[in-house]
């Protein structure tokens, strides 16, 4: 580890206790440095050792310490508008993809309430492993453009500290309204390929790519929603299908085992819902919308300023 | 969407409207090439979705089954509609349902020219649901609001712009510039909720 990341990461350490301790930046650098240096330890570890040593001395908790990773503003993922900054995150680990050079350890998408960013850590870096679901506080990481979009870079001073809170990722989800004008085939009571990774959809009990193959069960909806101007193909799962039908994957299979037909069951869900209105939010995928939560449109509408409208034109 | 053909949006009108759109067309020579009704306020409409109040069924085939139904809007204007051995599911439901009953239908537009030389609009339905006077209340207002923001548009293009949109040129030369039939049946079927509004507050 060079001497100048040393130098960084004493001097937040420093600037983090100079309300409570007076301490010595080359102090700093100095225990930093035996424990990198001699003993091996990974510039994060070292300073979380020497940060808690420092902690003790003030007798202060961890979660009194201010300044983030050395006064970086904290910023949400949305907000990163900017390449070269330094910031904090806070954030879960959505996606880890493969590296495609050795110089990168980790390649992934990071997320929080805001939107997703896609991150990078150097394999030079030396920085212990993110595991994919997990959330975590990373301090000092720079920020990042490539062609108009923004990433972030771990770095040797980067800390990462895992959270006990996850931290909840926002999607680019949107909420589509309009009349449920038709339910696609391959709706209502299907079977998916059990092989792994496959879930296929199988059509007369085969599967396009493993043949035929003894089907899992499973519910869906591929439904089109048209407010007059615009159609959007939505996608109910199998527990947006029971929650907009109220039919469970169990029922649908005793439906479909007494008439010995699976057909019975997309008949049964299209009466229900067919030319209704449902308001439906969820993230996009390709042409589809996922739906995550819907709602049946049953409230009066107001006719009153249309009806002004109307009149006056 | 490029290697996916776009749905047809199912267009909100009302039946006023909808039985004046005698005018057809397509947009290119293609066999299956898809047929457009023109309506009057200047939009193509190759689909509609429309709610209303079911008041009479009856089977006029000769030698198959052949249902014929009658859906009124809030003005007592009547969609026709025809359902035969090709729309199973519409046609049992026109057999089974009893009126009056609110039904949301989607379908297609279609004209036929009777020996008179008269062209009388109807529907082609693909899908018909029995529905509650909630869902119909929400469609009256839709199309309401549909409508107007047609006859917006016809009334501020000019037909002598070069760039004006094409259906509403379309619509000019096939209907004339006369829409305000249509503002009319817009006003009247709002009046109408605003007067059970009324009624169900008394």
């Amino acid at each position: 580890m060079s001497e100048t990341d040393l130098r960084t990461h004493a001097e937040e350490i420093h600037e983090q206790f100079t309300d409570q301790l007076d301490i010595d930046v080359d102090d700093v650098e100095e225990r930093l440095d035996t424990l990198v240096n001699e003993y091996k330890v990974p510039a994060s570890e070292a300073r979380r050792s020497v940060v808690n040593t420092y902690l003790d001395e003030a007798g202060m908790e961890r979660d009194q310490l201010g300044g983030g990773g050395g006064g970086n503003e904290q910023v949400d993922l949305a907000d990163v508008d900017a390449p070269e900054e330094w910031v904090d995150v806070r954030a879960t680990v959505v996606e880890l993809w493969d590296p495609r050079a050795d110089a990168v350890a980790q390649v992934g998408l990071l997320g929080d309430e805001t939107g997703t960013i896609k991150f990078t850590k150097w394999s030079k870096s030396d920085l212990p492993e993110l595991e994919e679901g997990k959330s975590y506080s990373l301090r000092n990481v720079v920020t990042d453009e490539y062609q108009g979009r923004f990433s972030v870079k771990l770095n040797r001073t980067t800390t990462i500290e895992e959270l006990d809170e996850e931290i909840e990722v926002g999607d680019d989800s949107v909420e589509v309204e309009g009349a449920l004008v038709d339910i696609q085939s391959g709706s209502g009571l299907i079977k998916r390929c059990p092989e792994e990774e496959c879930t296929r959809v199988l059509q007369n009990g085969r599967c396009s790519e493993h043949g035929e193959v003894e089907g899992e069960f499973d519910l869906r909806i591929k439904g089109v929603l048209d407010d007059g101007q615009e159609v959007t193909e939505v996608i109910f799962d199998e527990e947006a299908t029971e929650k907009l039908t109220g039919i469970t994957l169990e029922e649908a299979k005793e439906m479909a085992m007494d008439a010995l037909d699976t057909t019975v069951v997309a008949d049964e869900m299209r009466a229900d819902i067919l030319g209704r209105y449902y308001r439906v939010t969820g993230p996009t995928f390709g042409r589809y919308v996922l739906a995550d939560d819907q709602e049946r449109l049953t409230g009066t509408v107001d006719a009153d300023e249309l009806l002004i409208k109307a009149r006056s034109i | 969407m490029a290697t996916t053909p776009t749905r047809e949006v199912a267009r909100r009108v009302f039946a006023r409207e909808f039985n004046d759109a005698s005018y057809t067309f397509k947009e290119s020579d293609d066999d299956r090439a898809p047929v457009y009704v023109l309506l009057p306020t200047g939009q193509r409409a190759n689909r509609v979705f429309l709610v209303g109040t079911l008041t009479e069924t009856e089977d006029v085939g000769e030698d198959s089954e052949y249902w014929q139904g009658r859906v009124v809007d809030p003005n007592g204007d009547t969609f026709f509609m025809y359902a035969g051995q090709y729309q199973p599911d519409a046609a049992s439901m026109l057999r089974e349902l009893e009126p009056p009953a609110y039904v949301s239908v989607v379908g297609k537009p279609r004209t036929y020219e009777t020996d008179e030389g008269d062209v009388n609009v109807s529907v082609r339905p693909e899908s018909i649901s029995q529905v509650d006077e909630a869902t119909r209340d929400r469609w009256v207002v839709e199309a309401a609001e549909r409508t107007l923001e047609r006859i917006r548009r016809f009334n501020e293009a000019d037909p002598e712009d070069p760039d004006i949109d094409e259906y509403i040129q379309m619509a000019h030369e096939e209907y004339g510039d006369d829409v305000e039939p249509y503002r009319q049946s817009v006003v009247g079927a709002l009046e109408s909720m605003e007067d059970a509004a009324e009624a169900s507050a008394d």
